[in-house]
């Protein structure tokens, strides 16, 4: 049997050059087959040292799976896994360096809080003083150091949480790992949650990757967010750059709502949806291409009925993408509102837009009437689509 | 629509990853390995054994030997001639004493009419084949070399008979009418009992989950009685109220107890806990919606009961009638207590060894026995899988309403089944402290005095209590080790699977079987682990692998309750699986350890079928004792171990829950 060990450096014979410093996670070529089924399809993806990264995707999409292949859990088909200049991909989970934390917690039901701490500090030759310093310096850490006699069960979900964490982070892993950590907690816990774990882990400058299917969550906590589906990233970036900048049709659908409509690329900039033209930057689309148009329902304006006018107060900034449109539906959703507006325009299909309570009260938005919408050239995406 | 699925292509095809293994692994690894080699040991080989026993017959197979006679100088040497041939000429054997079993030994002499030990004729024996074995007084000979021998050692030669793998023995069982005729009797004896059961499991279980009927609890533990007594203990009640002095005998009009009466009623009174268990847990899980679904559909009574009641058990059903016709057709001491003359194929297994000393017959009828059990087995397992799809999480339990009519009927009917468990187990009661049931009445402990009789006295209690200390010990650790490495190990598939398989199987393997598997298995000079054959050592064997799956399924079911995550945290913290274990599983999983251990316990000191092969004079048990007291016409001191065995398991069931009690008090007060 061949073991990657005996090609691959140790990880204690060389140290990590200064090339590898920047990207402290390298994964490349990662594939992940079960049987016929592929889970992981040629992952390469580079994560620097102190960085916040979330993998974000619908169900089965394979972020869990390749949380899992970096914490040693599953190990995958094939594929190089670098941590600190380290190659690991094929290190038992227990010689990997890393702290996790799941969904349900996996708290010990029968130790108490304190000893659910020190589980992971114990065994490594430290004194009970150390320990006990130590966990009473974690349990500050997340707020908790009244409850450390309680047993979890004792605890709220929330408390729960930050009790994973600390024992997660107890032993100073080089990586944190995340998976669906507040999926399991109420709404308000959640946001509040949140904002604590980033900035514990901006504090701790700790590597962190966080497994979730919220969108909400990913851009609120990431530096950087990994979008896949199918097994493949779809893209990486920033939450701005993929919020506004979606690189695919599923990533701009998958982050954010979208108006989806057929399109056909009249020339270069124009292009038509359902019987007129509307400016557009069609990239590299050739004339003729068929495409998907996409506008998010909070990209659309809202003008006067008469915007047109020479003297009006709001022109828009691409006439040509001003369309009228009749209010059918009206939504009250608290922050704003949602209507559906159908435009001759756009032939049949319906358009959501959200308009803000502001707007719906100045210009007199209301069911039935008749208003005048605009689709800004730089918000009106375009998708190449198979015929 | 899944791109993923389009094009399974994956690089480096053939060259998969392989993870380092840990240490951890490496130890699980052995670990698994041991618990595998000990079912394997305990119940894999012996009955793999047994099955090649069935299927072999045992001839002489005269062809195969030739001799050579010299003359009266024993210098000059006659003609060469088979034995085959000597033996047309005389008549030596009839054709049908040529059939042998594994023992088998025919006198060479045999064949020489005129043979006398002190002549000075010379004798020359070899075989035709390289198989043809004889023995030259105990050493063994075999093979096409002639052997020269004077007559006094000629005298001692004897031929081995030839051994071959056929079918014969069960075309020999199947023309024989008495022992085919237990196939039928026994179907038939385990399916009443089946119906008559499952009727009364059912109707007590929904009166117990159904009505607001009072004094639940106490039927409950009335209920539990039986599988504190070994199922010889029913047979001897039933001798006493209606057997031959019986004084209940005229109510049978005229028809015996000993025979199929008898042997439903006992059948009925052990197998109704297990049925009754089973489909509690059945009814209790019903979803109280449905019924309020019913009732605002203005369904009738019969017609909720029909639609919504019955449906909802089924599998509970099914289940039990499987537990209990496997137990009824597998069950040895209540139809040799009270079976009289019915063939029943436990009672033939236990015929031919121990009666007929035909080993090859008892491995013939064992093999039948399984096949009913393991079909009943496999059905049951098949329907348990579809049952687990049938919980839903969001149930809201059923509360019954109080209903003056309903709840009186079955409160009646409660008592009367409780009045026909504790009514057997009193006339046992009674007849053990009685000079003689049913004419003198005098109270007397004659019959606790054990060493006056035969069946092995005080000692087989004694013995019997430690039999259930070592397999309740033993047993527990074995079986929740087993469990842990098939439900934790995370790698190792495949040995994970067969080994689970393993540990299944001893639910389909019958005791009577499993303990002629283990003679044929042990008591073999050739087996290393012979020395283990007439121990102590091989009686908790047997009994910890008869009883094994229960167990089994028991320590699984607790370790699925816990996260599946907690080893994947304990690696991250890099710390090794036995300090997990023994800090978080261990303790997380005690109850059902416990649980385990007083199973064990109690099944220990009740069982007969397995141990009544394998006891030797210094380890006789107090359930054989019964039996044997009972063959041995001591009927009253074989109803006055019996209580002992129900008045120690009561003790043990008692310690069981104080123990559980205070050791739970300090070790989960997470709960």
């Amino acid at each position: 049997m061949r073991h990657a060990l005996s090609i691959e450096p140790t990880p204690t014979s060389i140290p990590p050059t200064a090339a590898d410093a920047a990207s402290y996670l390298e994964i490349s070529d990662l594939w992940k087959s079960y049987g016929d089924f592929v889970a992981l399809r040629d992952i390469s993806l580079s994560i620097a040292r102190g960085e916040f990264i979330c993998f974000l995707g619908p169900s089965g999409c394979g972020k869990t799976t390749l949380l899992r292949a970096i914490a040693g859990l599953d190990l995958q088909s094939s594929g190089k896994i670098l941590q600190g200049g380290h190659n690991i991909s094929t290190l038992p989970a227990s010689n990997r360096d890393y702290g996790i934390v799941f969904q349900s917690y996996a708290l010990f039901p029968n130790l108490t809080i304190e000893q659910n701490i020190a589980f992971g500090l114990e065994n490594a030759g430290r004194s009970r003083a150390e320990i006990a310093t130590r966990v009473a310096e974690l349990l500050a850490t997340v707020g908790l150091s009244e409850q450390s006699k309680k047993y979890p069960a004792q605890l709220s979900g929330g408390q729960q949480q930050r009790i994973a964490l600390a024992r997660a982070i107890a032993i100073s892993p080089g990586l944190l790992l995340l998976d669906e950590p507040l999926s399991a907690l109420d709404a308000k816990v959640r946001v509040h949650l949140r904002h604590e774990i980033k900035s514990l882990q901006r504090k701790l400058g700790v590597t962190t990757i966080m497994v979730t299917h919220d969108q909400e969550e990913a851009l609120a906590m990431a530096d950087r967010i990994v979008v896949m589906n199918h097994g493949v990233i779809e893209q990486v970036g920033s939450p701005t750059e993929i919020y506004s900048h979606p690189k695919t049709l599923f990533v701009a659908d998958f982050i954010g709502e979208t108006n989806q409509f057929p399109a056909k690329v009249l020339k270069d900039g124009t292009v038509e949806i359902g019987h007129s033209a509307f400016d557009c930057s069609t990239k590299d689309l050739v004339v003729g291409a068929t495409a998907t148009a996409v506008v998010r329902p909070v990209d659309i304006i809202p003008h006067g009925a008469n915007a047109h006018a020479v003297n009006a107060v709001d022109r828009p900034a691409t006439p040509q993408n001003l369309i009228d449109a009749e209010v059918r539906e009206m939504e009250f959703l608290g922050m704003f509102w949602r209507t559906r507006l159908t435009a001759p325009r756009l032939g049949e299909r319906t358009l959501v837009a959200d308009f803000s309570v502001n707007a719906v009260r100045r210009l007199h938005i209301e069911t039935g009437g008749v208003i005048q919408v605009e689709i800004p050239r730089d918000r009106l995406l375009l998708f190449p689509r198979s015929a | 629509m899944n791109i993923a699925l389009e094009a399974p292509y994956l690089p480096l095809a053939g060259k998969r990853l392989r993870q380092e293994t840990s240490r951890d692994d490496r130890i699980k690894f052995g670990l698994m390995a041991i618990i595998g080699l000990y079912l394997i040991v305990a119940l894999g080989a012996p009955l793999f054994v047994m099955l090649s026993k069935s299927l072999s017959t045992y001839r002489f197979d005269l062809a195969a030997f030739e001799f050579q006679v010299s003359d009266g100088t024993g210098a000059k040497w006659g003609p060469v001639e088979t034995a085959d041939a000597l033996n047309r000429k005389l008549g030596a054997v009839a054709e049908g004493d040529l059939a042998s079993s594994t023992d088998g030994r025919l006198a060479a002499t045999k064949f020489f009419p005129d043979f006398s030990f002190r002549s000075p004729v010379q004798y020359r024996i070899r075989g035709t084949t390289d198989d043809a074995a004889f023995l030259a007084g105990s050493t063994l000979e075999k093979g096409t070399e002639w052997r020269e021998y004077d007559s006094g050692t000629f005298r001692r030669i004897m031929l081995r008979p030839a051994r071959t793998l056929g079918l014969d023995n069960f075309k020999t069982y199947f023309s024989t009418p008495a022992l085919a005729r237990s196939i039928y009797n026994s179907v038939l004896m385990a399916t009443i009992s089946t119906v008559v059961t499952i009727s009364i499991a059912f109707a007590l279980a929904y009166g117990l989950t159904r009505s607001c009927m009072p004094l639940k609890g106490l039927f409950r533990g009335i209920l539990a009685i039986p599988i504190l007594v070994p199922s010889l203990l029913p047979g001897i009640a039933l001798v006493y109220l209606f057997g031959n002095q019986g004084i209940f005998k005229d109510w049978l009009l005229g028809y015996s107890i000993y025979g199929p009466i008898g042997i439903v009623i006992g059948s009925v009174f052990f197998t109704l806990p297990h049925a009754f268990l089973i489909i509690l847990t059945a009814l209790s899980i019903a979803d109280a919606r449905h019924y309020e679904a019913a009732a605002s559909l203005k369904a009738s009574k019969w017609r909720t009961f029909t639609t919504v009641t019955l449906p909802g058990a089924r599998f509970g059903i099914v289940s039990a009638a499987f537990v209990v016709f496997t137990l009824v057709i597998t069950d040895f001491g209540l139809p040799k207590v009270i079976g009289g003359q019915y063939g029943m194929l436990a009672v033939d297994i236990y015929k031919q060894v121990i009666g007929q000393q035909n080993f090859e017959m008892g491995a013939v009828v064992s093999v039948i026995l399984l096949v009913p059990a393991i079909l009943a087995f496999a059905v049951d397992r098949h329907m348990q899988k579809r049952q687990v799809a049938l919980l839903s999480a969001r149930a809201v339990p059923y509360v019954p309403k109080p209903n003056v009519r309903m709840d009186g009927i079955c409160l009646a009917f409660a008592c009367l089944v409780s009045f026909f468990i504790l009514g057997m187990i009193a006339m046992c009661q009674i007849a053990a402290v009685v000079k003689f049931w049913p004419y003198d009445l005098t109270l007397t402990a004659k019959n606790f005095a054990f060493d006056l009789m035969d069946g092995g006295g005080w000692t087989a209690y004694a013995n019997s209590i430690k039999l259930a200390l070592l397999t309740a010990l033993f047993g527990s650790v074995i079986v929740f080790a087993g469990a842990y490495m098939v439900e934790k190990a995370d790698a190792f598939r495949f040995g994970r699977n067969v080994f689970h398989f393993l540990a299944m199987m001893p639910m389909a393997v019958p005791g009577m079987v499993l303990g002629l598997a283990y003679i044929f298995f042990f008591n073999n000079p050739a087996n290393p682990l012979n020395a283990i054959y007439g121990t102590m050592t091989i009686l908790v064997v047997s009994t910890v692998t008869h009883f094994y799956t229960v167990a089994h399924l028991t320590a699984l079911t607790a370790l699925k309750q816990m996260d599946p995550e907690f080893e994947s945290v304990a690696a991250s913290l890099k710390q090794p699986f036995h300090r997990l274990f023994f800090r978080v599983t261990l303790p997380v999983c005690l109850p059902a350890i416990l649980n385990i251990a007083i199973y064990l316990f109690v099944n220990a000191m009740t069982t007969v079928s397995a141990v009544v092969f394998l006891y030797a004079a210094d380890t006789k048990l107090a359930s054989v004792a019964v039996l044997n007291m009972d063959d041995a016409g001591d009927i009253a001191p074989a109803a006055a171990m019996g209580m002992m065995i129900f008045y120690t398991n009561v003790a043990a069931k008692l310690i069981h829950a104080l123990f559980a009690r205070g050791l739970l008090a300090r070790t989960q007060a997470w709960r």
